[in-house]
């Protein structure tokens, strides 16, 4: 196809880019378009216009870059920024963005050849298991602004480009993480370098060449335990050119047994403030003490707490089985021997093998303070800590809105953006709670109501019951059949052939279906409707109980993506109780329909539920729908669209039962992954439901 | 040259290697003298089968073992009808043989057959030490030297199969996981025949797979594999790709979980 001329590609950016109100100046950028062929204008083009979705600021920051990165970096890389773009349009506003748009400048801008940068989304996984293989504290791999480390969380950027091939830049983030990882667990992290630093001339530059000399022990400590990934790292260094600066070769050798601390390093200091300037590696990253202080002082009291939490538990439990009176005394033993680091704890003089999470407790704080100090392993008195506010559960779900830190303890679900083509992460807050069970008469009048029904439910329900039973003549089993065998052996003698199916089997019953209802409970769903939902949800549950399927019900409403909320009926462990019963009876009209979340959510549920069918049935009244959202129109029913294809692809079976009269027009479109049912009538609801459920699982 | 056994003939001739952890020999010695039967738990590939091998080859009883699944029944253990020209013929399970000649009879991963085998080992695992044959109309008593062994692992099972308290209360428990590093290095080191380095840089590996138990891996690299690995290493191939192929793909399908091993024993060796 022949290039688009620059007044077609001027007229495209000024119809997405608005120009008439917002003046962005689109013509240099159409004459850089003009010039590159049809594809690549296609590519970026495209991204323009999915960017505009978000802000046209930044597709006009993308539009204007994008010529001279097509000849720097590839494809993968550049979608990644964009899409890193609206990620951080999302997450943290505009400036934050900008200076996204801006870091891409910075990548290969000495050399000229192309780069295959390694995507953070790529790597994050493998290195995620990678650093959770070596041993210590169990660290997080993140997104961030450059690598850094506070202690918990190795920081990653979007895209890393320095090394034209992928795998070479993989290679180099690896060489990272490892060296970050070395940071917490060979105790660099366990100083705080600044009070050090400030004691010398020019503290910032102190900081840069302690560092260094950090970096010098921690390599040589990284040859000692990890000589595969060590020679790679030099390999890395021969390529970029990187080497030890000269003067400080000196430094290196001292700082070469495995032995040495940081406090070696600290008393090389001032000699090396005095040396050449150590010009970061590319692998080192950053080292921000303010961070790592703040989450080490946040870490060190919730950890102290929990371990004496969890010791206390541990000295309760012990106490069940000897009868041992008077104070117990933990100490702990600790192995710290190359990539091996063991806890043994004793009470009382005898060992006890500590539980995981105790285990993992130990090494963080054995990371913190290179032992585990004496206070540490006293266990808890009752009532000194607060156990909910140190667990990993969130305390009342409610609770939180009052707070600051109104996503404290939700879980994150992204939602699809039909205009972006892509996913916003993190974007829809989730939190579970229950529905205030209301002890009433409904069970019973439904059960009335419904009585001829109901016996028909049932009978159908038992009718499908897969239960064992004994095949008969079976060409293999326990038993012998005795009739065939009869009926064999008379043939034989006839002179006819002999079957071979002689055997009794037992089949054993395979049915091992988990369901999940999900039920609207939007502002909308008022008055009959919800009545009838709550009618139906009681015959289902009646008429299920006769199957045995496993079932769980869960009803979904919510005001925006920080509040959705989904509130639980049934799970899947709990038996079909009075309490249940009167939950149904409590289901009230809420707030909107935002769809996304709660078939993700719902999806993840099943996914824990050991079955060999998966089935998700939702039941609404209509379209997704938020409060002045863009959830409203074609992005709510692409997200839910894209949350059902998404089930569907983790092996669930979604099936879409809806009052919607009117809008048969969209629902072939966003229920098209899943199957999907119309009733015209409110009050065929109860009828209805079960009968589906019996035809979709027969 | 292969040979044909029955069940009740193989008896274990050489010693198994095995290194002891702790008192298990003991235990075990003094839990068969008093007929008394052994419920051994543990996660795969740590020593439970070289374990019972060991153990018949000391006690020089024959050793038959059934490896249990979803479909075995208690028919397959006990022993069922078959017809042989027109006539119906009864042979004996793996099980009843055991019974009647005085062996030892290891089931398995017990958990993983049918509920119905229950019924036929809770007689056999008390002090009445019989076994049902409800098809004949008979009771067999138990040799003297018979002796029922069990394996469990609790570790990856579902709720739906978990040993139910009758059952795990009537055995002597033992416990068994993957031997201290030293321990381990000298196992693999003594069953590949790779030198004392390379073993001390295999059970180093172990561990990195070990630790990422639960975070991806369902369970970490066992001992047995190690062996695998240690004897692809003597065998000329490096040692990356050794562990590539006898520990990670072993332990897991999973595309980025196998990348996080390779790159974890790509920096050890």
């Amino acid at each position: 196809m022949a290039p688009l001329t620059r007044a077609e590609i001027e007229a495209c950016l000024d119809q997405w880019l608005e120009t008439e109100f917002t003046f962005h100046a689109v013509g240099p950028v159409a004459r850089a378009l003009c010039r590159l062929d049809r594809e690549a204008q296609d590519f970026v083009l495209d991204w323009v216009r999915r960017i505009a979705t978000t802000h046209i600021t930044l597709a006009f920051n993308f539009a204007r870059r994008a010529p001279d990165l097509l000849q720097r970096l590839d494809r993968r890389a550049i979608e990644a920024w964009a899409v890193e773009l609206c990620d951080t349009y999302d997450r943290a506003g505009m400036y934050a963005a900008l200076a996204v748009a801006e870091q891409v400048d910075s990548y290969a801008r000495t050399r000229q050849d192309r780069r295959d940068g390694a995507l953070f989304d790529d790597i994050a996984g493998v290195l995620g298991n990678f650093v959770r293989g070596l041993s210590g504290r169990r660290l997080r791999i993140e997104r961030g602004d450059a690598i850094w480390c506070d202690g918990e969380a190795i920081r990653l950027p979007a895209i890393t480009a320095i090394l034209p091939r992928a795998a070479d830049n993989f290679n180099l983030l690896k060489a990272s993480v490892a060296l970050q990882w070395a940071h917490t667990r060979f105790g660099t992290l366990r100083v705080d370098p600044r009070p050090h630093c400030a004691a010398l001339p020019d503290p910032e530059r102190a900081l840069r060449q302690l560092h260094g000399l950090e970096t010098l022990r921690l390599m040589a400590r990284l040859g000692h335990e990890l000589p595969g990934l060590y020679r790679q790292m030099q390999a890395l260094q021969a390529s970029l050119g990187e080497s030890i600066p000269v003067g400080w070769n000196g430094f290196a050798i001292r700082l070469q047994d495995p032995a040495s601390t940081v406090e070696d390093s600290l008393a090389l200091l001032p000699a090396a403030c005095a040396a050449a300037e150590f010009t970061p590696w590319q692998f080192q990253g950053e080292w921000r003490p303010e961070a790592v202080a703040a989450c080490r002082a946040a870490r060190l009291e919730k950890e102290k707490a929990r371990l004496r939490l969890r010791l206390a538990e541990l000295e309760k439990e012990l106490r069940a089985h000897r009868d041992a009176a008077g104070p117990t005394r933990f100490e702990a033993r600790v192995e710290d021997a190359a990539t091996r680091l063991e806890f043994e704890i004793t009470l009382d003089g005898a060992p006890i093998a500590p539980p995981e999470g105790v285990r993992q407790l130990l090494a963080s704080v054995y990371l913190d303070f290179g032992e585990i100090p004496p206070d540490y392993l006293v266990p808890a008195g009752d009532g000194e800590y607060d156990p909910s506010r140190y667990g990993e559960a969130g305390g009342d779900p409610d609770a939180v809105w009052q707070g600051t830190y109104h996503e404290e303890g939700a879980r994150f679900y992204p939602e699809w953006d039909h205009g972006r083509q892509h996913y916003r992460k993190n974007w829809a807050v989730m939190r579970e709670k229950d529905v205030p069970p209301v002890e009433d008469d409904f069970y019973r009048q439904t059960l009335d109501k419904y009585s001829g029904l109901l016996r028909r439910l049932r009978k159908s329900f038992e009718a499908m019951r897969d239960e064992n039973r004994l095949d008969k003549r079976q060409a293999e089993g326990e038993e012998v059949d005795i009739d065939a065998l009869v009926e064999a052996i008379a043939d034989a003698r006839d002179g006819r052939e002999m079957s071979e199916r002689l055997f009794t089997r037992m089949h054993r019953g395979e049915r091992n279906i988990a369901v999940a209802f999900m039920v609207d409970m939007s502002g909308s769903t008022q008055g009959w409707i919800n009545e009838a939902e709550r009618e139906a949800l009681i015959l289902l549950c009646e008429a299920l109980e006769r199957l045995g399927d496993r079932y769980a019900i869960y009803g979904f409403s919510g005001v925006t993506r920080k509040r959705c909320e989904l509130f639980r009926i049934k799970t899947f462990s709990e038996p079909y109780s009075d309490l249940v019963k009167a939950r149904i009876s409590g289901i009230r009209a809420q707030e909107y329909t935002r769809m996304g979340f709660a078939i993700r959510h719902l999806s993840a549920l099943l996914g824990e539920v050991e079955a060999r069918t998966r089935v998700l049935i939702t039941l609404s009244d209509g379209r997704p729908d938020d409060y002045f959202d863009a959830y409203r129109g074609p992005y709510g029913i692409e997200d839910t669209r894209m949350a059902l294809i998404e089930a569907r692809r983790a092996g669930i079976h979604p099936f879409c039962i809806t009052i919607d009269r009117e809008a048969r027009e969209y629902l072939p479109h966003m229920y098209g992954a899943a199957r999907y049912i119309i009733l015209d009538d409110v009050r065929q609801l109860p009828a209805k439901v079960g009968e589906i459920y019996r035809r979709l699982t027969r | 040259m292969s040979h044909t056994l029955t069940p009740e003939e193989h008896f274990i001739l050489r010693e198994p290697y095995y290194e002891p952890v702790g008192n298990e020999i003991a235990i075990f010695e003094a839990a068969y003298v008093n007929r008394l039967p052994v419920l051994l738990k543990g996660p795969t590939g740590c020593g439970k089968t070289r374990f019972m091998e060991h153990m018949a080859w000391r006690l020089a009883r024959p050793l038959i073992t059934v490896s249990c699944h979803d479909d075995l029944t208690a028919s397959d253990l006990v022993g069922r009808f078959l017809v042989r020209g027109g006539e119906t013929v009864w042979v004996d399970g793996p099980l009843t043989r055991a019974v009647r000649v005085g062996g030892i009879c290891y089931l398995d991963e017990i958990v993983e057959a049918r509920k119905d085998t229950m019924v036929v080992i809770h007689p056999l695992a008390d002090d009445r030490r019989t076994l049902p044959i409800e098809k004949l109309g008979q009771l067999i008593e138990a040799a003297d030297d018979f002796c029922l062994a069990i394996s469990y692992n609790p570790g990856y099972q579902s709720v739906l199969k978990d040993l139910k308290q009758s059952t795990r209360q009537r055995f002597v428990a033992l416990e068994f996981d993957y031997p201290e590093a030293d321990l381990e290095r000298r196992i693999v080191e003594r069953e590949s025949g790779v030198d004392a380095a390379m073993a001390e840089r295999l059970v180093r590996f172990a561990r990195m797979t070990r630790n990422l138990k639960g975070s991806g891996l369902d369970e970490g690299a066992s001992t047995r594999l190690l062996v695998h690995a240690g004897k692809l290493i003597v065998s000329g191939i490096d040692p990356v790709s050794a562990c590539q192929s006898a520990v990670a793909q072993a332990v897991t399908d999973e595309a980025e979980m196998l990348a996080a091993i390779q790159e974890l024993s790509a920096s050890l060796f």
